[in-house]
């Protein structure tokens, strides 16, 4: 066994955020267990990321290099995570839990016979990891039974990554064994959905709708509230889905990541995907019926209560406020 | 062309849920069940992909005596027969514990496409379709909106972060996940639901797969989630509890 092992993830040439919050949770981890922490990057011509990332408390970093690890293949990476974790037998592999790991990570686990634990948003004594359940309803504690590798993947934004010490770690090379029959998918070239006109990550006043609108014929109630406050109108997916809404408008781990000083979410019962797209919001106000809708859990001020009536009300008294 | 679908039963969107008493599950006592929200767009795919190119749609879920409804839904929107996994258990298995019944399931059916919606509303661990693929050792891609037959296999639509997608082409049979929204759902029509009662469900048990419950993983215990913030609640009706939120965001958020 050989401690833990953090699987890093580069978004255009850099580390991701997220990347450095799975090393945050990996500390974590390693502070229960007593065990190192050494990252691995897998990918093509990763030198000088590797640089960067052995700047930090880390006891090896761990380059997986290989021409075919670039662009990303499921397959590929199954592989060859799977020839470095069979020789190397970790006690645990925390991953960023983002589209790419939920792609290829459970398949490695179970190269692996093992299960991953994914999306977790807390490490408790046990260790006993922490995940949503009933979409962020109730939470689950979760127990790995001690024999193999435990794989677990971690939430964006669950863990703090201005938490990871500076250190030097040394950096070695892994060049796993590929042939290109092994991979069978094609990928093509990342290409955005529309023309991006709307900047929401720079608003700073929000009004977000959710499926609590229930129709399109309703949406004016909610245009005429961001109106009052001088708001941009965002969404939840559903109503982007439903075209009730341009995608562009759509906040969340699919669209686009906010921070403005207030949030005003109507009608959002807060699923974790969108969640991961606007807790970083100063202000949090949530408009809704259910008052165990886990938006509650994020807000700063809530109005449990119908919003067919309250969002006109408030649309009134911003109006008569701003007179 | 050949599709199986895995779909899985689980608890209405808007259903009270309650934890019951060894706090290990929610009491299913008096819960309002339907087909997972991703499901329904993945069998929505397998239904166009029939529509267009000939072939059959079986759908397959595993679980207790209530699921026999969602499989019947399905059945109803215009699957061709069905596949129902007997199990009372499902419960002390893990992600990889239900993928092995479904693959020994799915296995000796040979098909062309697996479809799997991309996460359950119930769980969430969005593991499924992925292991699938590695038990059956099949390509897959995750988080598919579009799927489209060509000559050699399939192009299909990924969703990235962030807005971005991307194209990915891979070869037949293979295994897709389905996100969300991609297409607009059916509902069964009248005569389907009459049609439904007559197509095929053959059942299985788990232990005729050979399957057994090991779990590498086990959810220990559930509970409420931890409040990440104070949330202050503004009382009385509408009008009065606007009007105390713009009193809030005047004098103590100072936004306005």
């Amino acid at each position: 066994m050989s401690g833990i092992w953090v699987v890093l993830e580069e978004r255009g040439g850099r580390m991701s955020r997220i990347s450095w919050e799975a090393v945050a949770a990996a500390h974590q981890l390693a502070s229960q267990a007593n065990l190192p922490v050494s990252a691995l990057l897998p990918g093509a011509n990763t030198e000088s990321l590797a640089a960067e990332v052995a700047t930090k408390a880390l006891a090896k970093v761990v380059r997986v290099e290989h021409a075919m690890l670039s662009p990303y293949t499921s397959d590929g990476f199954t592989i060859a995570l799977h020839q470095f974790f069979e020789k190397e037998k970790p006690d645990y592999v925390v991953f960023p839990h983002t589209y790419q790991v939920r792609d290829y990570a459970p398949a490695l686990a179970a190269r692996l016979g093992q299960t991953l634990i994914g999306d977790v948003i807390a490490i408790e004594q046990g260790p006993a990891f922490t995940r949503q359940l009933m979409q962020g309803r109730l939470s689950g504690s979760y127990r790995h039974n001690g024999s193999g590798t435990c794989f677990v993947s971690v939430q964006s934004g669950a863990f703090r990554a201005d938490t990871v010490a500076a250190g030097s770690a040394s950096v070695e090379t892994f060049t796993p064994n590929l042939d290109a029959s092994q991979i069978r998918t094609k990928p093509g070239e990342p290409f955005r959905g529309s023309a991006q006109t709307v900047d929401l990550g720079s608003a700073q006043f929000i009004v977000s709708v959710g499926r609590g609108i229930k129709e399109a014929e309703n949406m004016p109630l909610v245009q005429e509230l961001a109106g009052a406050l001088g708001a941009e109108l965002a969404a939840s997916r559903p109503i982007c889905d439903a075209g009730w809404l341009p995608i562009e408008r759509q906040v969340g781990s699919s669209g686009q990541t906010v921070a403005p000083r207030l949030y005003l979410a109507v009608g959002i019962s807060g699923a974790i995907q969108h969640l991961v797209g606007m807790k970083g919001s100063q202000c949090v106000v949530a408009i809704n019926k259910d008052p165990e809708a886990p938006i509650f859990e994020v807000a700063d001020y809530g109005i449990v209560g119908d919003l067919f009536e309250v969002v006109p009300a408030l649309t009134e008294a911003l109006k008569a406020a701003k007179q | 062309m050949k599709i199986i679908v895995a779909i899985k039963q689980v608890p209405e969107r808007d259903a009270q849920v309650h934890i019951d008493s060894p706090k290990k599950w929610i009491e299913e006592g008096d819960l309002q069940w339907g087909l997972n929200e991703s499901d329904a767009y993945a069998l929505e795919e397998a239904l166009q992909l029939k529509e267009k190119h000939g072939g059959e749609v079986v759908v397959l879920s595993a679980g207790p005596e209530r699921i026999g409804s969602t499989i019947r839904e399905a059945l109803a929107k215009g699957a061709d027969r069905a596949i129902h996994v007997d199990s009372d258990e499902l419960g002390a298995r893990d992600a990889l514990g239900v993928a092995r019944l479904l693959a020994a399931a799915i296995k000796p059916e040979n098909p062309d496409l697996v479809l799997t919606g991309l996460q359950s509303d119930d769980l969430g661990y969005g593991q499924t379709g992925v292991i699938l693929a590695e038990l059956l050792s099949l390509p897959h891609a995750s988080l598919i909106l579009h799927v489209e037959k060509t000559d050699s296999g399939l192009n299909v639509k990924r969703e990235l972060e962030e807005g971005w997608f991307q194209n990915i082409e891979l070869p037949t049979p293979a295994v897709l996940t389905i996100q969300s929204g991609g297409s607009k759902l059916r509902y069964a029509t009248l005569m389907g639901i009459k049609k439904a009662k007559t197509k095929e469900m053959k059942h299985i048990s788990a232990a005729e797969l050979g399957v057994d419950a090991k779990a590498n993983v086990a959810l220990d215990q559930i509970s409420l989630p931890h409040k990440q913030k104070t949330t202050q609640i503004l009382p009385g009706n509408a009008k009065e509890a606007a009007a105390a939120l713009v009193e809030k965001l005047k004098f103590e958020v100072r936004v306005l």
